[in-house]
């Protein structure tokens, strides 16, 4: 025997600790907890949502809008070619982060006005595919047969879609239905035309990969006894299916988010994301990428606020990921 | 192989009439007169006339789809304009011009875009994943995580602009992305893509990286693993032949995804650095309502997309002798 004797004491000494119960989502948020860098990503975007929210408040208190054109006001602020006259895109106390070329519009307003838009279009897009997949998913799951190789099928198409350029060639055939050619196109409409479109081609990954799930839970003994003990599609569908969907689903979704706010705006740069004057950080680099040469500091408050924003958000969905399901290793 | 092979065309074909209806009908359930969306924002009326006389827009719908469709396999006569060779993908009267010639003018600046590109960061992202792999927890590893984070999260707008600004307009190091065609001037052409290439490989290289390194990881606990090594097999040998092996499957998924989606329209790319390929012709041809270009960039694009599954899925085989293609 090696083992010393005080150690043998102490441990027949101490009782066991009691068991305590822990839920699932308990035991994620234990998990979570101790992850610090998934604790510093979840705080940068509770920042970015807050900035989103408070908006209005934070422009007040900065006591300038996004709308108001400042360069073209105040004679000084931009030269002869609509270019700041201070150093580095005109930063001041007064313009915290510059002023925009061309329009003179104050540039910290814009960028935390389009936060506003990014989020709320990604997030409502988040929730509208997520809808869809989970449906979808679910559905062909479940149902197998003819409605499975359907819906499959779909999938295969909806995901061979050239996406973006498919987007570009028929916002105008969307807004031509709404919209007659010598009218302006409503801000909402626009809005409503990109979630639409980001959720049309985002659902069949997250379909995809729900119907797989679905199929290896369809055969598990807890749902076939469900199944006999005569429970209804509809029961076992939400009672026995869906809690052990809830991670995948939550999963993507925080991956589905960051990658939604991009899409957008990457469809602003091309040119049929948001429209003026609803601030737009896809629109800012547009227009970033056309004075990047003599201007470069308009593209780099909001390149460098999307990367802070994507990033973060990419760690938060690998966190959870890891704080679900610890058996996955990065 | 051969039951593989005609099942996945007749898949491939399915999906890309599909796509190509979609795009089709779609257009025409514009409450505006098609002949002059075809025709191009700048249309003159002789042209106009001309349009109306070639589109067959008297036929219904339906029949047009089927003679453009045809047209592809079989060429197609357009009165006083000529006789389009299959494949035609029709005539574009924005570019006077048939469809087809002008995607075969954009396709080499696309592909020389892709292909450069894909190598750098196919050898690139294995090569950092292998490594992080082999030396987990330690520094190179930790790096390697972290600038994968930071490439799968930046923009190539916003890198590619700063690099253009930075080593371009600034530094002057390298000169304005262009494309001279390979067979003129290879050198030219390597360095006329030489950023463009860069940036996206900074951006494709951190998935490449991360799917490595974690199958890596699992592969190197694998049972074959551990008795290739106590048979007393060289380290090179075990990592390269056995490990790299497993690593392989995952790789070639995403990289066929890749390969097919930048292959369809690198839009992104190709407009922030300037390059008239087929994403810029795709672009423009929304700009300009030139549906027959539109159509011809959207087969294009769906088309190398469902190829490089089709050659994705025969690849499982060549890797993994288990699996079998039916």
């Amino acid at each position: 025997m090696t083992i010393p004797t005080s150690t043998l004491d102490a441990t027949a000494v101490t009782p066991l600790p009691e068991a305590v119960g822990r839920s699932p989502g308990q035991l994620m948020w234990l998990r979570f907890k101790r992850d610090r860098a998934g604790i510093g990503a979840a705080v940068i975007v509770l920042f970015f949502f807050l900035v989103a929210i408070l908006a209005p408040v934070i422009s007040m208190v900065y006591g300038k809008d996004p709308y108001t054109l400042y360069g073209q006001e105040n004679p000084g602020l931009l030269n002869d070619f609509g270019y700041p006259v201070g150093a580095n895109g005109g930063v001041s106390s007064q313009f915290w982060f510059g002023i925009e070329p061309g329009l003179g519009r104050d540039v910290f307003t814009q960028l935390v006005y389009g936060i506003r838009t990014s989020l709320l279009i990604a997030v409502v897009a988040t929730v509208l595919t997520s809808l869809l997949g989970v449906v979808l998913g679910i559905v062909a799951g479940y149902a197998g047969g003819r409605v499975d190789s359907l819906i499959g099928r779909v999938i295969d198409i909806v995901l061979s879609f050239p996406a973006v350029l498919f987007t570009i060639a028929f916002m105008p055939v969307v807004e031509n239905l709404f919209v007659r050619p010598d009218e302006q196109t409503p801000v909402w409409l626009r809005a409503v035309t990109l979630v639409i479109v980001l959720s049309a081609f985002g659902w069949a990954g997250l379909a995809r990969l729900l119907r797989g799930q679905v199929l290896t839970l369809r055969e598990r003994e807890f749902v076939e006894a469900a199944r006999v003990t005569g429970a209804s599609p509809a029961r076992v569908v939400f009672r026995e299916l869906l809690p052990n969907l809830w991670t995948p689903i939550l999963i993507q979704s925080t991956l589905l988010l960051p990658a939604l706010v991009t899409a957008e705006a990457a469809l602003s740069f091309l040119g049929v994301g948001m429209i003026e004057p609803i601030p737009d950080w896809g629109r800012m680099f547009l227009r970033g990428t056309e004075v990047y040469q003599n201007d470069i500091t308009y593209l780099v408050f909001p390149g460098v606020a999307l990367l802070v924003f994507v990033i973060a958000f990419n760690l938060l969905g690998d966190s959870v990921r890891d704080a679900f399901d610890p058996k996955i290793k990065r | 192989m051969l039951r593989f092979a005609v099942r996945r065309t007749i898949a491939t074909a399915i999906t890309l009439v599909t796509i190509s209806a979609v795009t089709f009908f779609l257009f025409f359930a514009l409450p505006s007169d098609p002949a002059l969306l075809a025709c191009g924002k700048v249309c003159p009326p002789e042209l106009l006339a001309l349009v109306r006389r070639n589109l067959g827009l008297d036929q219904p719908v339906m029949a047009q789809f089927v003679a453009w469709l045809a047209g592809i396999f079989a060429g197609r006569d357009y009165p006083g304009l000529g006789y389009c060779p299959a494949p035609c993908l029709g005539y574009s009267f924005v570019n006077r011009a048939p469809v087809f010639e002008t995607i075969m003018d954009r396709l080499p600046v696309t592909l020389s875009l892709t292909i450069g590109a894909a190598v750098i960061f196919l050898t690139f992202g294995v090569a950092t994943g292998i490594l992080a792999a082999l030396r987990q927890g330690r520094p190179l590893d930790k790096v390697a995580s972290v600038a994968s984070l930071v490439g799968a999260s930046v923009q190539i707008y916003f890198v590619g602009t700063l690099a253009l600004y930075f080593l371009v307009y600034q530094g002057k190091l390298l000169p304005s992305p262009s494309y001279v065609p390979l067979t003129e001037n290879p050198l030219g052409w390597a360095t006329g893509l030489l950023l463009p290439w860069v940036v996206l490989a900074i951006i494709f290289t951190a998935n490449y990286t991360r799917m490595t390194r974690s199958t890596m990881v699992e592969n190197l606990s694998e049972d074959y693993v551990r008795t290739a090594r106590a048979k007393g097999m060289p380290a090179r040998t075990v990592i390269l032949r056995f490990a790299l092996r497993g690593t392989l499957i995952p790789i070639v998924t995403i990289f066929g995804v890749d390969l097919g989606t930048l292959i369809g329209g690198a839009i992104i790319t190709e407009t922030t650095f300037g390059l008239q390929g087929i994403g810029r012709l795709s672009v423009r041809a929304v700009t300009y309502s030139d549906l027959p270009t539109l159509m011809a960039t959207v087969l294009v694009a769906a088309g190398a997309i469902v190829v490089m599954n089709a050659v994705v899925d025969a690849l499982y085989a060549v890797i993994d002798p288990r699996v079998r293609l039916t």
